[in-house]
C-alpha cells in the first residue's frame, strides 16, 4: 500500500480562490519536547534495557565511558527507526485515535524534517557506536535500524498480519548489539535472548491490537485481530506464549544462566501462560468480540512488559553474582 | 469515519519566541554532551591503545 499522506498545502488550481484561502499553512512551530516525541521514547527505554542487559551479561570488559555510549546508541538508533516510521506512517497516523496527536500529523513537525532527524540520528548512532566499540556492534545497529524501517515499516506492516511476527525481530536485536560491544562477537546466550524478545513480541502486540483493532481496521493495517478475527488472535497468543515460556527457560536448561534466572523464568512464564489462558477464555460473543472490553487482553499487555523488564533483569543479577 | 483534522492553534509572537527559544536551548545542550562524550571516548582510546592523553 503505497504511503498517501495529504500534503499539508497547495492543490488548489488559480480559479479556486477559495479553495486557495483554505489550503494556506496553518502549521505551528515545534517545542523541543515535538522532537522527542518524534523518538518514541516510551518504545526506547524497553529496547535500551535489553541492550544493557546484553552488555552486563557479556564476557569480558568495557570502558564505563564506552559502555555508555553503546547503550547510548542503541537509544539513538531506536529513537531514529521510530522517527522514521513516523515520517512513513504520517497518513495512518493522522486517522488513528492513537496517534493522530503526533508532532507530524498534528502539523507541528513538517515530514521532511522529521525524514532528516530520523536518518541523521540513525546514520550518527552507527558511526558512534563503530568510533567506540567494534564493526560487528555497528553493523548489527545498522542492520537493526534497516530492518525496523524497510523490513517491517516500509514492507510488512501493510502488507501481512505476520507484520509484527517478522518485524519483531527488528526489537530484539539489542541484547546482541550489547554483547558484541562488549565481545566483538555472538555466542548462544546472546541468541536466546534474541529468539526470547523476538517470540514475546507478538503476544505482547496482540493483546494491545485486540483492543485497539478498530483503529487498525479503519487505516487498512492488517494486524492479526482485523484479518483472521479476535477469537484466532487469542488462540495465536496463547501458543506464542507457551513457545515463548519454553524458550526463556532455555538458559537455565543449558546451563548458560543459575537457579536465580531459571526460578525468576519458570514463575513469569507460569504468570504469562496464565494470563494467556484468560485471554483465551475470556467471556466473547458467537464472533469472538469480547464481552468484557478485552480486560484480559489489557492485563496481558501490562503483565508482558513487566515480565521481559523482570525476566531480563533476573538474567543480569544471576550472571553478575556468577 | 475519518477523525476531525487536527488543526493547530494561531502562535503569537511570544509564544513562537519561547519554543524558538527551547529549541536552541535544548541543541545547544545536547552539542555541548557531545563534545563532552567525543573528548571521553578520545580519551579512553587514547589510554587503551597505549598512547597516554597529552
Amino acid at each position: 500500500m503505497p504511503n498517501t499522506a495529504a500534503p499539508m498545502t497547495g492543490g488548489a488550481s488559480a480559479d479556486e480562490p477559495s479553495a486557495l484561502v483554505v489550503s494556506l499553512p496553518t502549521r505551528a512551530s515545534s517545542t523541543a519536547g515535538d522532537w522527542l516525541t518524534l523518538l518514541k521514547p516510551r518504545v526506547v527505554v524497553l529496547v535500551v534495557f535489553t541492550g544493557l542487559v546484553g552488555l552486563l551479561v557479556a564476557p569480558g570488559h568495557l570502558h564505563p565511558v564506552l559502555a555508555f555510549t553503546a547503550v547510548l546508541c542503541i537509544a539513538i538508533a531506536a529513537g531514529a527507526a521510530g522517527a522514521i516510521n513516523m515520517w512513513y506512517d504520517r497518513d495512518i497516523d493522522a486517522l488513528m485515535r492513537r496517534t493522530a496527536r503526533r508532532p507530524i500529523p498534528a502539523g507541528r513537525i513538517e515530514p521532511g524534517e522529521a525524514l532528516g532527524f530520523g536518518v541523521a540520528l540513525a546514520v550518527g548512532s552507527v558511526l558512534l557506536m563503530w568510533l567506540a566499540t567494534n564493526t560487528l556492534a555497528a553493523a548489527i545497529l545498522a542492520v537493526s535500524i534497516a530492518f525496523y524501517v524497510f523490513v517491517y515499516t516500509m514492507w510488512l506492516k501493510r502488507r501481512t498480519p505476520q507484520n509484527i511476527v517478522i518485524g519483531g525481530a527488528a526489537g530484539a536485536f539489542p541484547p546482541l548489539i550489547g554483547w558484541a560491544a562488549v565481545t566483538g562477537d555472538i555466542a548462544t546466550l546472546p541468541i536466546l535472548m534474541f529468539l526470547i524478545v523476538f517470540f514475546w513480541t507478538p503476544p505482547h502486540f496482540w493483546a494491545l491490537a485486540l483492543w485497539a483493532s478498530d483503529d487498525y481496521a479503519r487505516v487498512g493495517v492488517p494486524m492479526l485481530p482485523v484479518v483472521a478475527g479476535a477469537r484466532s488472535t487469542r488462540r495465536h497468543i496463547f501458543v506464542y506464549t507457551l513457545v515463548l515460556v519454553a524458550l526463556s527457560l532455555a538458559p537455565w536448561a543449558m546451563g548458560l544462566a543459575g537457579s536465580i534466572y531459571g526460578l525468576s523464568a519458570a514463575a513469569l512464564g507460569a504468570g504469562f501462560v496464565v494470563g494467556a489462558v484468560l485471554v483465551l477464555r475470556d467471556r466473547q460473543n458467537a464472533t469472538g468480540v469480547s464481552l468484557t472490553r478485552d480486560a484480559p487482553a489489557k492485563k496481558l499487555f501490562r503483565f508482558s512488559l513487566y515480565y521481559l523488564f523482570v525476566l531480563f533483569a533476573a538474567l543480569a543479577v544471576d550472571r553478575m553474582i556468577a | 469515519m475519518d477523525l476531525p483534522p487536527v488543526v493547530p492553534a494561531p502562535e503569537s509572537d511570544a509564544e513562537l519566541t519561547r519554543r524558538r527559544r527551547g529549541r536552541n536551548i535544548a541543541t545547544l545542550i545536547v552539542l555541548l554532551a557531545l563534545a563532552g562524550l567525543f573528548y571521553a571516548i578520545a580519551m579512553v582510546k587514547m589510554a587503551q591503545s597505549g598512547h597516554p592523553p597529552l
